[in-house]
């Protein structure tokens, strides 16, 4: 069955990786901008991660058959340093004119902090100054439920951002429903110990709602799983959701989404 | 929920085909925590800070009702509501620290 990977750390996996995607039937993958593990010192190390995502990325997955889409940020796990965050800011709209570019993300807060929020605000308007999707990272853990809303207070204060053109990713139980309620868009993500697992995110889709819902596996250079997204399609053919329900899921819900970007092509229709 | 449009067809199932899907999964995980516990009688020094929020957690999860995993979520969360003037890590550790 087919499905589209749209939030996938790419850059961070070997080509096996790759390989076995389109295996699993995915169509297409999305890459959010990401922190390295590390903290980059200078704006020209984003200049060349940004060249990495829209240049060099694409053509590894095209390898595969694979459309490769991405968003640019800094992430808020580098926000603390405004001087470099805002020399970063700086270099997004010259990369915007690539034909792959979605939107800004992953954008949002991890710590809660003030430079965070600054940040965060800054890329919010620079979205809508560029009319670009919004792809929102949510903190981890003990911090979620604060940080996701904190974000849609930042969100809903900007005044100009349509909630229906925002997807806030790493939801979890406890944070799905204000996600939901308040019209964006929610991400689940499948991680082997944190975040949600695919049974987990089975459950949630049956107890809250599906419409605005995306399932992604988030895969980075951290434990994490490629093949997640079919693990939670295998998750819910087990329980006897039928072939339309899965597909209008984990293919039908993203390209809806992803739609209301001009660069972004349903694969479908490329084939 | 604002939705009005849950999974359509969520096939509906009795408690036997739900332990048939899933007993096994939440038995090895049942024993792993227990383990888990076992190893932490066995070692010395002070409670840490995470395991005294999953001890906390314990008891939600034979009370009533059908959303644990929020209510657990909820307990682990920190309740605070302002922005914090700086972080000393990039990290989470999974429980508020301050949970009692």
């Amino acid at each position: 069955m087919r499905y589209i990977e749209p939030h996938g750390h790419m850059v961070s996996r070997t080509t096996d990786d790759y390989q076995a995607m389109a295996l699993a039937g995915c169509a297409a993958i999305c890459e959010p901008a990401f922190w390295a593990g590390f903290d980059r010192k200078t704006a020209d190390g984003f200049y060349d991660y940004f060249c990495q995502l829209t240049q060099h990325e694409p053509k590894r997955a095209a390898k595969y058959g694979l459309p490769h889409y991405c968003w640019l940020c800094i992430n808020p796990k580098e926000s603390e340093d405004m001087k470099l965050a805002d020399d970063v800011l700086a270099l997004i709209p010259e990369f915007m004119k690539a034909k792959t570019v979605l939107g800004i993300g992953e954008i949002g807060l991890n710590k809660n902090t003030r430079n965070e929020m600054r940040i965060l605000e800054k890329h919010v308007e620079l979205a809508v100054k560029h009319d670009q999707l919004i792809l929102v990272h949510t903190p981890h853990l003990e911090d979620k439920r604060k940080g996701t809303r904190l974000i849609m207070d930042v969100l809903k204060a900007a005044g100009k951002v349509k909630p229906e053109r925002v997807i806030i990713d790493h939801v979890e139980e406890h944070t799905i429903g204000e996600v939901l309620d308040q019209g964006f868009w929610a991400g689940i993500t499948l991680y082997p110990e944190s975040k949600a697992t695919p049974v987990r995110a089975v459950d949630m889709l049956e107890n809250f709602a599906s419409q605005r819902v995306w399932l992604n596996s988030a895969c980075d250079w951290g434990h994490s799983d490629p093949l997640a997204v079919p693990k939670a399609m295998q998750e819910m053919r087990r329980r006897g959701h039928s072939a339309a329900a899965i597909d209008s899921l984990v293919y039908g819900n993203p390209v809806r989404f992803l739609s209301q970007s001009p660069n972004f092509k349903d694969p479908q229709a490329l084939r | 929920m604002s939705d009005p449009n849950p999974l359509a067809g969520t096939p509906r199932r009795t408690r036997d085909q739900v332990a048939d899907l899933h007993f096994m999964d939440a038995r090895y995980k049942l024993l792993d925590l227990a383990a888990f516990l076992d190893r932490l009688e066995k070692a010395s020094g002070p409670e840490d800070h995470r395991v005294r929020g999953l001890r906390a957690a314990l008891p939600l999860l034979l009370s009533a009702g059908d959303d644990r995993v929020a209510q657990i979520l909820h307990l682990w969360s920190d309740p605070s509501v302002a922005p914090i003037e700086k972080a000393d890590t990039k990290a989470a550790s999974g429980v508020w620290p301050g949970l009692k």
